[in-house]
């Protein structure tokens, strides 16, 4: 387990690059650098779907109940990246544009998304027996899975946005100073670690108390 | 192979037939969406008074209604079944893709039925011409098959599950919000009277919205109906 050191003290340098390395962008000031934190939690937020999505597929080719842990573990900590995507968003949109919400369509996606969330963790609830619950959590998890291309990447385009898209521009071209590019790039990295991570702990956690309570019950 | 989709086109059918059959029996799907879409378009005319209401909003009110409608009548066809206890006999019977294709097709007729009853109304009810009618279909048609596939397949996950009727609207709507966003944003193009090549790029998301969905739906339709 060194790695989690090594992850710990790059998010140090990561966090104090973002305050004092990297330049502010034009007509934003010093709001820029919630950029290096709040574009990379929108990222976790729809890795961890993807990952859920993958792990649903495979529990439903296999019917290994590890695989439907480990979907809902990442369906877990993709609603809390989500849920911290939303709120800096909204910080962010209050300092700028002088509102917390007026449904831009990077706010209505991000939204959507936590009510897929929402959903799916309603489904969970709603079902006793733990392999049909399994099973049809799955085939929800793949099916929302399917829409979020439709909502991130089409739905915006069709409505103005006031959202700064320094990273995907309309020629598709990326046009960001390189220290500021270094530092986005490097959180990526660091934010995507970070949630392997949590993932890892997450699964570890749920199987050990799994254990324990095989072993109070004597079994 | 031609024989295999020659019989499940049959299977299919045969299942569509069952359920219209049943329908006409009790009338219970037919009966709540029409009546409650009414009761809806009612409701906005009376409290809307004769203020006439802006084409943004006329096509917003429009797509709400059917997706509420379609969410009060379209989750019916697969709580039937758990309801009655009839799914086991139907798991027997016949292939879960005919199953799945039958239930389809008599969602889609029941929100096309609907349609071809709310839609005049609202349009008489709300006072406005109907705008560029051919776009206005066109987002219409495919706007209804992408919500009944939506609707079908998470029927399907419901029927299995406790408190139906809440959770249905709840795992429905993100789903099916690419559907009605695009088609409130195609629907104002036709009322505001553009032409059909203005509204291509909402038809292009309609299209392949709902052919996704149906093939996500026919892949993964197989694990939400075999029982443990």
């Amino acid at each position: 387990m060194w790695w989690k050191f090594l992850l710990g003290i790059y998010m140090i340098f990561i966090i104090l690059g973002a305050f004092l390395y990297a330049p502010t962008a034009k007509g934003l000031g010093e709001t820029t650098r919630i950029l290096f934190f709040h574009v990379p939690c929108a990222w976790i937020a729809t890795l961890a779907f993807l990952v859920s999505a993958a792990y649903s597929i495979r529990y439903l080719r296999s019917q290994n109940m590890l695989m439907d842990l480990k979907a809902t573990s990442a369906a877990q900590i993709g609603l809390v990246f989500t849920i911290l995507a939303t709120v800096t968003g909204s910080i962010w949109a209050n300092e700028i544009w002088h509102s917390y919400w007026n449904w831009d369509p990077r706010e209505s996606s991000i939204f959507i998304l936590l009510l897929i969330y929402a959903a799916y963790f309603a489904l969970r609830s709603a079902i006793e027996e733990k392999q049909q619950k399994a099973r049809l959590a799955s085939v929800y998890s793949i099916i929302a899975f399917v829409t979020v291309p439709f909502l991130i990447f089409v739905v915006p385009r069709l409505v103005e946005s006031l959202h700064p898209d320094p990273l995907i521009n309309t020629q598709g071209k990326i046009e960001m100073d390189s220290k500021m590019a270094t530092v986005f790039f490097g959180s990526f990295v660091g934010f995507t670690a970070l949630f392997f991570w949590m993932l890892y702990l997450k699964i570890q956690t749920v199987r050990l108390s799994q254990v324990k309570i095989k072993v109070n019950s004597g079994d | 192979m031609v024989k295999r989709t020659f019989m499940l086109v049959y299977n299919s059918l045969i299942v569509f037939q069952k359920d219209v059959q049943l329908e006409f029996r009790t009338r219970f799907s037919i009966n709540a969406i029409i009546l409650f879409a009414i009761t809806t378009l009612t409701a906005i005319s009376f409290s809307v008074g004769p203020a006439k209401l802006d084409i943004t909003i006329l096509s917003a009110l429009l797509w709400i209604i059917l997706f509420f409608s379609a969410m009060t009548g379209l989750s019916h066809i697969f709580v039937r079944e758990e309801e009655q206890q009839t799914a086991d006999t139907l798991r027997l019977v016949t292939s879960p893709l005919a199953v799945f294709l039958g239930k389809w097709l008599f969602n889609v007729v029941l929100l096309f039925a609907l349609e071809i009853i709310i839609v005049p109304l609202f349009f008489i009810l709300m006072n406005t011409s109907g705008g560029n009618s051919n776009l206005l279909l066109m987002v219409l048609f495919l706007g209804s098959l992408g919500l009944s596939t939506v609707s079908t397949i998470i029927a399907a996950i419901i029927s299995q599950a406790s408190a139906r009727g809440a959770l249905f609207a709840v795992l429905a709507f993100p789903i099916s919000l690419p559907i009605i966003i695009t088609s409130i944003h195609g629907t104002r193009l036709a009322l505001e009277g553009n032409s059909v090549s203005t509204g291509f790029s909402d038809l292009q998301i309609l299209i392949s919205f709902f052919i996704v969905i149906l093939t996500v739906s026919i892949l993964t339709f197989e694990f939400i109906w075999k029982s443990n």
